[in-house]
């Protein structure tokens, strides 16, 4: 097969004598919904050019032809199993511009409605995470632990991952009777499951020799690439958007983050695991500081409009990092123009400059402790 | 077999561009539409905005967030304005010119270290497309809730030739090293040739792509 | 029997001998093939969250026959289109699809699978994969749950129980 019959992604590139080009991706069982174009010297890595973009949907454009309250399904498509933190900066932006104040109780219930999301979404990359490392129990185990928290969330917005639940004035329905103590037993039970996993996992020696001392971002150059979330704080980063720039009821809650100096691939895929002890706690005060009765959703008017030219930028911590929004308005019912700054996109940029000097049989425990979500990068 | 195959995939790939006479059709309204109405308010913006509200209300003015703004106003004096001052945000417009020395002294003197976002904004009845910079600080933890919204301004051509007509901005990328895919980003998206960036690259459209940049307000969507 | 004849009467022969063993033999064929399906690991959007789940415990699509996604797409006959089909995907998807060997079988999974969905207006969306592949059977949903999508490997397997063995071309 020669190269002018094949699309120009497609085409065989010419390399070196010593030097192989490989395509790891779209089709391959460590890659994702996206293509690496490595090129290796034997074993080693010594180049990567990331290749996105293939589930790239144009939500930016489609914003702009929808109102604000449209916009909701589609939005948070880009990671239906986060889909409420993804909703969240939108949400708040949407209020900010609109000037709505939402009520107490309901700024409660979406904070609990986010981290359980949040443990939805870790769960199911800790699942990917552990079977791409080869290690199926660790596919098995948080994938049907996470279903515990998807009964959960399904009782509240009636839908397994695309909830929805999040609009501009609040929450789109009142916690269903008897939900406190059914997610407190829930919440109790998975805490007890997945400080489990340290045994199986994180203690187990074959996942710490193939994680520990590969791929090291330093301090230095995770804040100059960027990174967000778990690999920036895995580099000894503490910046947790929850406590350096509290939205909603989080400067009431005692949030802990989880930092770690090492900045290795182990330290990256053990902070999400941290992180979900934290959101157990979260959930824990949160129920109980949350006011017990009251509504939960202001009312809109029908098609809202924005407030002559007016931008905002609202950023959330998500499963993936801090996720921003910048809605810029111009009067009308539509945004005039709809930015999503994702976490998954922003990590990507590490992703060269870690696999650089790695064995090409590190890319997966790499790649994948990046908390990247393809789909959501692309938007 | 194979070359059977090679003939699918070229129709595939063709399928989108017959829309492109249809989609050029409606291109005329939609660049209307928004000219007409706030043609007036985002020119009108820098000049008056920043002027009036300090002037107006001094007050309510946030005071950290005053003070950092004072401080790049100090250093450049009229060569910026001042678009806003909120809560965690200050907003900074500045000319293409100036945008490097600006990104400089933001991150010299201020400690302001990387760039979470940027994002253009089209705007054709200005015939021009800005380009927002959200910059933020890792290292300076008095700095964690704050962001410095820096906006500038680039030249847009009605009939865009992406890297080789007049839409042009000097890179950031020097400066602050993390806006290298979000500039690539904005490049395919807009148009926004960066002079200075390595890796103009197309980053997540189809490599067959050959219409206008999408996120331009004249490229509209089939069906709308 | 001059060669003429000799060949009218294999001819001859062999359709008798199709129509009497290729119906009870093609039953058993298929019989085989239903239960060991193994689909290609190729995730194209947001719905392989639920394909992941499908095999998930508590679902478990495995004791129906369908084996969990698999790495090298020579040994799979069975593609499930994981939602949002775009104009750069496209071609990989039709790639892979023609490098799989007979017999293959292809699942559409998801309203964006089928008609493009919620991204029915996005520049950048294929309408449904009905343009680029031969699709089997049509999952609906947004994403579908597990439940649907193991309801759906069943009625391919159904399918499959009624198809002939052999393809003519």
């Amino acid at each position: 097969m020669t190269n002018e019959f094949l699309p120009p992604g497609l085409a065989l590139q010419k390399a070196d004598e010593k030097i192989m080009t490989l395509n790891v991706g779209p089709q391959h069982p460590g890659s994702g919904h996206m293509r690496i174009i490595v090129q290796i010297d034997g074993d080693y890595i010594v180049a990567c050019d990331p290749d996105p973009g293939y589930v790239h949907r144009g939500e930016e454009k489609m914003a702009e032809y929808r109102n604000y309250i449209t916009n909701i399904p589609h939005l948070e498509r880009p990671v239906i199993h986060d889909s409420c933190n993804v909703l969240y900066p939108y949400v708040l932006g949407v209020e900010d511009l609109l000037g709505i104040e939402v009520t107490e109780r309901a700024k409660y219930v979406r904070v609990i409605c986010s981290e359980l999301n949040r443990c939805i979404y870790t769960m199911y990359w800790l699942a990917i995470y552990g079977i791409f490392l080869g290690h199926s129990t660790m596919f098995m185990w948080p994938a049907g632990d996470r279903e515990l928290l998807i009964d959960l969330m399904e009782k509240i917005s009636g839908a397994r991952v695309t909830h929805a639940h999040f609009v501009p004035g609040g929450v789109r329905n009142d916690l269903p009777p008897n939900f406190e103590e059914v997610c407190l037993r829930q919440v109790n039970y998975f805490e007890k499951r997945i400080r489990e996993y340290a045994a199986v996992f994180y203690d187990n020696p074959i996942l710490i020799s193939r994680t520990q001392d590969t791929g090291v971002l330093s301090r230095e150059d995770a804040i100059r690439l960027g990174v967000t979330g778990s690999v920036l704080r895995a580099s000894g980063v503490d910046y947790d958007l929850r406590k350096k720039e509290p939205y909603d009821v989080y400067e009431e809650l005692d949030v802990h983050s989880n930092v770690m100096k090492e900045g290795d691939s182990y330290a990256r895929s053990k902070i999400p695991w941290l992180d979900m002890l934290e959101s157990c706690n979260i959930i824990k005060q949160a129920l109980e500081k949350m006011p017990k009765s009251g509504s939960v959703r202001v009312k809109l008017k029908p098609n809202p409009k924005g407030k002559g030219l007016n931008s905002v930028y609202k950023r959330v911590e998500s499963g993936r990092g801090s996720l921003g929004c910048h809605i810029v308005s111009d009067g009308k019912v539509e945004p005039y123009r709809l930015k999503l700054s994702v976490g998954s996109f922003r990590n990507l940029i590490a992703l060269p400059y870690l696999l650089k000097g790695e064995k090409l049989g590190n890319m997966p425990s790499v790649y994948w402790s990046l908390n990247y979500w393809p789909v959501e990068a692309d938007r | 077999m194979m070359s059977s195959t090679n003939t699918e995939q070229i129709t595939i790939e063709e399928k989108p561009a017959e829309e492109k006479p249809a989609e050029e059709k409606p291109a005329a309204k939609p660049a209307a539409k928004p000219a007409a109405k706030p043609a007036a308010k985002p020119a009108a913006k820098p000049a008056a905005k920043p002027a009036a509200k300090p002037a107006a209300k001094p007050v309510e003015l946030p005071e950290f967030e005053k003070n950092i703004s004072d401080k790049i106003v100090e250093k450049f004096g009229d060569k910026i304005v001042v678009s806003f001052v909120k809560e965690n945000r200050v907003g900074i417009n500045v000319d293409k010119e100036n945008v490097h020395d600006v990104a400089r002294f933001i991150r010299d003197e201020l400690n302001y270290d990387h760039v979470e976002s940027v994002s253009g904004v089209d705007y054709p009845q200005d015939k021009e497309i800005e380009v927002v910079y959200h910059i933020g600080s890792y290292s300076d933890p008095s700095l964690a809730s704050q962001l410095i919204v820096l906006a500038t301004r680039a030249e847009r051509e009605e009939n865009p030739i992406p890297g080789k007509d007049a839409t042009r901005l000097p890179t950031l990328r020097d400066i602050f090293y993390s806006v290298e895919f979000h500039e690539r980003e904005v490049f395919e998206m807009f148009g926004v040739y960066f002079t200075g960036h390595p890796d103009n690259r197309r980053l997540l459209l189809p490599e067959d792509w050959a219409d206008l940049p999408p996120l331009r307000k004249d490229f509209a969507i089939k069906g709308r | 029997m001059t060669p003429e004849n000799a060949n009218v009467f294999i001819g001859k022969l062999g359709d008798i001998l199709e129509k009497a063993i290729d119906t009870p033999l093609g039953y058993a064929i298929n019989w085989g093939r239903i239960w060991s399906l193994w689909p290609v690991h190729i995730e194209t959007a947001c719905c392989s969250v639920e394909f992941g789940a499908a095999s998930s415990p508590r679902y478990d699509v495995e004791r129906f026959g369908i084996i969990e996604a698999f790495g090298s797409l020579r040994q799979c006959d069975l593609i499930v289109v994981q939602g949002t089909i775009t104009r750069k995907m496209a071609p990989r998807l039709r790639l892979v699809y023609d490098q799989m060997p007979e017999p293959k079988y292809v699942i559409a999974m998801g309203a964006c699978a089928i008609t493009g969905g919620l991204y029915f207006d996005s520049y950048n969306v294929l309408p449904g994969i009905d343009g680029i592949l031969p699709v089997d059977v049509y999952v609906p949903g947004c994403p579908p749950r597990p439940e649907t999508l193991i309801q759906g490997c069943i009625l391919l397997q159904e399918k499959i129980k009624r198809m002939k063995a052999r393809k003519f071309v």
